[in-house]
């Protein structure tokens, strides 16, 4: 089917939840307005990004009456909105929920925390176990946050288990300045996204936030990229914006005819590989 | 010069909104910075009155009496060039009457205190105007340690702490820093004659290169050699900045409890902003 996203790409109050409560409300309360169908919010839009010690003030079980409030609002449009999720057990996971008819659909916790150069994840969340798509209203889809995406094997995998549509949520600071028009970081993830798009035959929905968190700039770009590779909606660089992407089912359609790469892509072969190098202990 | 070489369109808009966006978080909307006469504070006010608008900047010119007259002279070239409010506290009589007590103290004690001096005027006028100070410090001197600590390396903000001087040199030209300032031979002017690359015994061209691939690029000492650097020269700047170093850092506190500031109770400065 056809269907319109929202990309909400907004700047976030660090470890303030009432706030940034209230700015993914407005959002959605613009995307149903507006007619999407469904609207995608960058990663950690609840909290902040460079939360720290804050993590555990933050985190919100999903029966808290935040999560209530937006599977309500999920009766109008569906949602996918990153937050500090935590567990009974008192695990603190930097999760996404997809929410749609006023229930969740899925969950996601983030599985590649990264924790190098100017990230820390893993100091302070836990890790998620797990990638799987689901059914949606709009197909099957997958979601990552983040960091996920650039491993390979995560949304190749969501792709064999079927979605044909990829969500991807972003916290991603901009850095690497050279005499190019755009940062490298923007550089890096547009590259990134057009080229997991093309091998996977399918549909990427990229949603990254703006603003500063101590010094450090969210460069935005949120964009919908076709199963062709192609950027088809493109969100502004370093400001708030709100992105209207209609998809089109004929892309897909036309695009696993011309291309059928998930098709003929054998996963016997793969596990079977796979499955030796483990044996091997080549890793 | 090549690998150094950044778009100014960009870096512009990324610093101004720096500035725009890390001050009008704090519930503020004015900045306050020294302005020496040379071009990394010239920069500065420029970034400042584009990003506040200049009615928001003010900028404090603080000779002393051994200052080269040019500089407050440029000073207020820059200022009205972008259009900041100028102000001008000679700090001789401060400094002086701290001297009269210490008569045989060197330049490198005088220099520190003229510009810790100048510090405790910009605080002063951060409260006054309800401004923050932002800082003029660039990433070569950072590094290098070449600076005074608590001193013209403290602010509540900076917008070119991570460029090297190459950079503020090509960023100014992008942002219309009078030409005057961006051509005279970079100075702490501390003292009559002075220039950071003859006291440096390197050129800023020089040493940006080198820890451009040193420090952002992290070669080894090998790959360093190999890109034609001097092994003394590697050796001198390496130390510097490792010796350094503290300078960089917040004080290191004895550790007692189980949440010690900085260490084990971290949380980022724009926490609730």
């Amino acid at each position: 089917m056809d269907f319109t996203i929202a990309l909400a790409q907004i700047k976030p109050k660090l470890g303030c939840l009432t706030d940034n409560l209230s700015l993914v409300e407005g959002a959605i309360e613009r995307g149903i307005r507006e007619r999407a169908d469904l609207i995608v919010f960058p990663e950690l839009a609840l909290t902040g990004y460079f939360l720290k010690d804050l993590v555990p003030d933050l985190a919100l079980g999903l029966d808290s009456p935040e999560i209530a409030r937006l599977k309500e609002l999920s009766r109008h449009i569906g949602i996918a909105v990153g937050f500090v999720e935590a567990t009974g057990d008192y695990r603190f996971f930097n999760s996404a929920l997809f929410l749609d008819g006023g229930e969740i659909r899925h969950l996601h916790r983030k599985v590649y925390l990264p924790t190098y150069g100017l990230f820390d994840e893993q100091r302070y969340l836990a890790r998620g176990d797990r990638f799987r798509a689901f059914d949606s209203r709009f197909g099957r889809m997958g979601m990552l946050i983040c960091e996920d995406f650039w491993h390979l094997s995560a949304p190749y995998i969501l792709a064999m288990d079927g979605a044909t549509t990829l969500l991807c949520l972003s916290s991603s600071p901009g850095r690497g300045l050279s005499e190019d028009e755009s940062l490298g970081s923007t550089v890096a993830w547009q590259r990134l996204t057009a080229t997991t798009a093309t091998f996977l035959n399918s549909r990427v929905i990229y949603c990254n936030r703006v603003g500063f968190e101590d010094g450090v700039n969210f460069w935005g770009g949120s964009e919908a990229v076709s199963p062709s590779g192609v950027a088809t909606s493109r969100g502004k660089l370093l400001e708030e914006d709100f992105v209207l992407a209609t998809i089109r089912e004929g892309e897909l359609r036309r695009e696993r005819i011309f291309s059928p790469l998930m098709r003929d892509e054998n996963l016997p072969l793969t596990l079977r590989e796979l499955a030796r190098i483990d044996t091997e202990g080549g890793r | 010069m090549s690998r150094l070489s950044v778009n100014t369109r960009l870096l512009r808009r990324i610093v101004v909104d720096f500035v725009r966006e890390e001050i009008r978080k704090t519930g503020l909307k004015k900045g306050v910075l020294g302005l020496s006469g040379g071009i990394d504070s010239a920069l500065v006010a420029f970034i400042a009155a584009e990003a506040l608008g200049p009615e928001n900047v003010h900028a404090v010119c603080m000779p002393y009496k051994s200052s080269n007259p040019d500089s407050e002279a440029h000073a207020r070239v820059v200022a009205e060039a972008c259009g900041v409010n100028f102000t001008v506290i000679p700090i001789t009589p401060m400094v002086d009457a701290y001297f009269d007590r210490f008569p045989d103290a060197d330049n490198m004690r005088r220099g520190n205190k003229m510009a810790r001096e100048r510090m405790t005027i910009l605080f002063d006028h951060s409260a006054l105007h309800g401004a923050l100070v932002l800082g003029t410090s660039n990433k070569t001197e950072l590094l290098l340690g070449y600076g005074t600590l608590y001193g013209d390396m403290a602010s509540a903000l900076n917008p070119i702490g991570d460029l090297y001087k190459s950079q503020i040199w090509q960023l100014s030209g992008e942002m219309g820093v009078p030409r005057e300032v961006i051509e005279k031979k970079p100075s702490a002017d501390l003292w009559a004659g002075q220039t950071d690359e003859q006291e440096l015994g390197f050129t800023y061209r020089e040493v940006d290169e080198l820890m451009y691939c040193m420090v952002d690029l992290r070669m080894t000492t090998e790959e360093l050699l190999a890109e034609g650097f001097a092994a003394e020269f590697i050796a001198t700047v390496g130390e510097k900045i490792k010796n350094s170093h503290f300078k960089r850092r917040l004080p290191i506190i004895a550790k007692v409890s189980n949440r010690t500031i900085d260490r084990d109770f971290r949380y980022s400065r724009d926490w609730g902003k």
